[in-house]
């Protein structure tokens, strides 16, 4: 289960998801960012902080937005992941294809 | 060690799942890593039975055992009624490919093979055995 919060700084969308995605809950990720999307916001942060655990069907969400982003010049950083969710993203190669801060201040610095 | 889990295949249970694993690999001090990474794979391969071959039903049930081998390699075995989709016929689309056609699924299979040694399927009693093994640190 997931619950995901938004929060607008400074003209930046953060979404912060608490608690798990899989399955059963990464659809609530997609219409968060399809929502920040459509609300014309082109800096995203995704504070992964408070993030227990993502499967591949939630990293497939992030994976899904690559080339919108592009194409709509939308930049997207993911901050603060613990050491599980991170290795998960490793695992698969997406450090190369993400942009991933440690915290919210580098992340900041890199969306600027 | 070998516990089981029976289970209905509703995506909502995916969690239950993820749980028993944890609970049943921590008593015996495997690396939390280790079992992050296992937690992950077989959350793969079960959400793509419940999706794949039943359709999210919940009254359809299959069971999950975990055990420690005599090498204390763990052994995950998912013995379902439905044939179980063969991992290692399928070649996983390149990650550009994914990135390029926007899709949202074909990450699964790749973490599975990726996290677990082996994968093997066999038949017993008439079910399908999906038997898939990880050689751990223990701490």
């Amino acid at each position: 289960m997931v619950q995901i919060k938004r929060i607008q700084e400074d003209g930046v969308d953060i979404i912060v998801p608490i608690g798990e995605v899989d399955a059963s809950s990464s659809i609530e990720l997609d219409l968060v960012i399809a929502k920040s999307v459509g609300e014309g916001y082109t800096k995203m942060l995704v504070d992964c902080t408070a993030l227990e655990y993502i499967s591949s069907a939630g990293l497939g969400v992030f994976m899904s937005y690559i080339e919108e982003f592009k194409d709509k010049h939308i930049s997207m950083v993911l901050f603060g992941m613990n050491q599980r969710v991170a290795n998960t993203f490793e695992i698969l190669g997406l450090k190369e294809l993400l942009t991933i801060a440690s915290d919210k201040a580098q992340a900041k610095q890199l969306i600027a | 060690m070998k516990n089981t889990y029976r289970v209905g295949c509703s995506i909502e249970n995916l969690r239950g799942i993820r749980d028993f694993i944890r609970n049943s690999l921590k008593p015996y001090g495997v690396g939390e890593l280790d079992i992050s990474e296992m937690v992950l794979a077989m959350d793969e391969m079960c959400s793509n039975l419940m999706i794949h071959a039943h359709q999210c039903n919940p009254d359809d049930l299959f069971e999950l055992t975990v055990s420690l081998d005599r090498d204390k390699n763990v052994v995950f075995e998912i013995v379902d009624d439905k044939s179980v989709f063969d991992i290692n016929a399928f070649q996983e689309p390149d990650l550009n490919y994914i990135v390029h056609e926007k899709r949202k699924g074909g990450l699964g299979i790749r973490l599975v093979k990726a996290i677990m040694d082996s994968v093997e399927y066999i038949q017993r009693n008439g079910k399908t055995v999906c038997r898939l093994t990880k050689k751990v640190q223990f701490v």
